[in-house]
């Protein structure tokens, strides 16, 4: 593999670093008032580097021809469809921000800048295929999202979630840093294929250590339970656009890492971290599920809805099959849509000044004041609950699908059983919403661009999602062929 | 005789009292920080202790990006400190208690 090759399968990434650093002197010469044209030339950015993405994924392609720089790098199908999901993530993240910051007239020329240099690391991420990649993508994501999380300085709550999120993801990078090196000094190498040819013999005592502390780093990244402690916080507390990013792009990122590293990496000793997966799984479902009750803000609850979610998410990988991987990237797509749907909704959530309504009892009687906000919530809640014939039902689905058929029938019933609570506090949104008096908080008139989002994810996640769902499995499929291929 | 073992008991100890001095601390966010610096250089130890004995070079620069990550990690750091000071005007830790569930 030549040089010239290798840059070329780096084309999005090289995109986007060329893009951020044209973009951030544009920042620094131009200024504020620049923000807009600066998020628009993101966007655009965005989708140069996903034209170059989606030929690789709709290609499949996988195997040796899509390593980079010997391997440091992969673009296959699989890094394709994470980098899709996050990429389409960022670009709405862009789209909602300026609105939301105008009220605080912080909107500022670097935050778009700092979202491209966030995919960046993301992008890195998810195509690594080896620990120091995986260790630079992760921490270039980061040190943006830190910044991100403390954006609206005027906000006390803002700096105080960047204060936590920069404590507590340097401490979940060095649990992982010490798992890496555990890892290095116990098979001798760095890169995903070495390590897996390494441990296909057995598992030292050092070398389970090593397993066990990255699973640690990354359940912290995505987080699971027991390593959650900070997303509420950090959610309810960052500005709602970077809420927003957090919950999807970075979600999508650090789950298909840890696929990447689960699945090839350690590929070879799954029984050795099964049991910590399912853990993982069936903790985040239920306190996903018991925290959300009593929560009054509403990005606190979407807080726990997301690391309820996660744990779905794990049941996937709990079955190590190209079966469940491929149920993961489903249930991620459906994820994401229904995350921006739902977040988009609360940014829409204004009072006659224009500042944000974020408890859930000034949402009362929307549904009278602001209908059609309040049904594309209501169908954003139901789906998240996973009620038929929405397509949350369907990413349920998938997974408890893997599930079963990898043989772990207990898992799958204890997850449903999990999903049931979940249930409630999702319905108790929809009942404030549709039968309580109203709150009469929620005024003003919204954008094309929040509606236009709000629309595109309801009617994704409507029964008519289900046209797409043969699409979507297609790609999956060659996704979770690319990423076992390699392992 | 000094064997990879004696690194790897430093660098855990390191490791340990990092982690340590995130949770007991209830003085000082810069303790804090302090604490996560600890943590990254007690990697780089085992980085480059396990380097040397399996003689290898990856680890060594594994521990340059890593060095490297640790410079940009307390730039950031400090820098939201910075911010947070001039909201609050104290850095203790017990200040920071305005999100809660």
């Amino acid at each position: 593999m030549d040089f010239a090759q290798s840059l070329r399968l780096i084309a999005p990434e090289f995109i986007l670093s060329v893009g951020g650093l044209v973009l951030l002197l544009a920042a620094a010469w131009m200024g504020d008032k620049a923000s807009r044209a600066i998020s628009i030339a993101s966007v655009a950015v965005l989708a140069a580097a996903a034209a170059f993405t989606a030929s690789v994924l709709g290609s499949g392609a996988m195997g040796a021809d899509t390593q980079a720089f010997f391997g440091q790098m992969r673009a296959d199908a699989f890094a394709a469809f994470a980098k899709l999901l996050i990429f389409a993530a960022a670009a709405a993240c862009l789209m909602i921000a300026p609105r939301f910051f105008d009220r605080w007239k912080a909107m500022r020329a670097e935050y778009p800048v700092l979202i491209l240099f966030a995919v960046l690391g993301m992008s890195i991420m998810v195509s690594a295929g080896d620990l120091m990649t995986l260790y630079i993508g992760l921490e270039m994501n980061s040190l943006a999202a830190y910044v991100l999380a403390a954006f609206l300085r005027v906000d006390s709550r803002s700096e105080e979630a960047g204060l936590k999120y920069f404590v507590l993801g340097a401490l979940a990078s060095g649990i992982l840093l010490y798992g890496m090196s555990l890892t290095y000094g116990f098979t001798g190498t760095t890169s995903f294929a070495g390590i897996r040819a390494a441990l296909a013999s057995g598992l030292s005592t050092g070398a389970l250590f090593g397993v066990i502390f990255v699973f640690a780093g990354l359940a912290f990244k995505i987080a699971a339970v027991p390593f959650h402690m900070w997303t509420p916080d950090v959610y309810e507390g960052a500005p709602t656009p970077v809420t927003t990013f957090f919950a999807t792009a970075p979600k999508v990122a650090a789950v298909a890492l840890l696929m990447r590293v689960a699945l090839d990496a350690f590929g070879a000793q799954s029984d050795a971290w099964r049991q910590i997966v399912i853990f993982a799984a069936l903790a985040s479902i239920v306190v996903g599920a018991l925290g959300a009750i009593g929560q009054t803000n509403i990005k606190r609850l979407l807080a726990y809805s997301s690391i309820n979610n996660v744990g779905f998410i794990l049941v996937g990988l709990a079955a190590a099959t190209p079966g469940g991987a491929s149920a993961m990237l489903v249930y991620l797509a459906i994820y994401v849509a229904m995350t921006i749907g739902s977040f988009v909704a609360v940014l829409m959530l204004r009072d006659a000044e224009g500042n944000q309504v974020e408890l859930i009892d000034d949402m009362a009687g929307l549904s009278r004041t602001s209908p059609g906000i309040a049904w594309c919530l209501a169908l954003l809640m139901f789906s998240v609950a996973g009620i038929p014939p929405l397509l949350g039902f369907f990413a349920k689905l998938v997974v408890f699908q893997a599930a079963v058929d990898a043989g772990m029938i207990a898992l799958a019933v204890i997850a449903i059983a999990g999903s049931v609570i979940g249930a409630f506090y999702y319905l108790k949104v929809v009942k404030v919403m549709f039968f309580d008096d109203p709150a009469d908080k929620v005024k003003g008139a919204n954008d094309w661009a929040h509606w236009a989002l709000l629309i595109v994810s309801t009617l994704v996640i409507s029964p008519l999602g289900y046209l797409l769902t043969g699409w979507l499995g297609t790609l999956a499929d060659t996704a979770s062929a690319a990423l076992f291929l390699a392992a | 005789m000094i064997g990879v073992e004696h690194y790897i008991v430093v660098s855990t100890i390191l490791f340990v009292l990092g982690v340590l001095g995130i949770f007991l601390n209830r003085k000082n966010v810069i303790v804090i920080l302090m604490a996560i610096e600890l943590i990254l250089l007690s990697v780089n130890i085992q980085l480059v202790a396990f380097s040397a004995f399996l003689g290898d070079l990856t680890g060594q620069i594994f521990a340059m990006f890593v060095l490297t990550v640790a410079a940009g990690e307390a730039a950031i750091g400090l820098a939201i400190l910075v911010i947070y000071f001039r909201g609050r005007g104290t850095i203790a830790v017990d200040s920071v208690d305005r999100l809660k569930g």
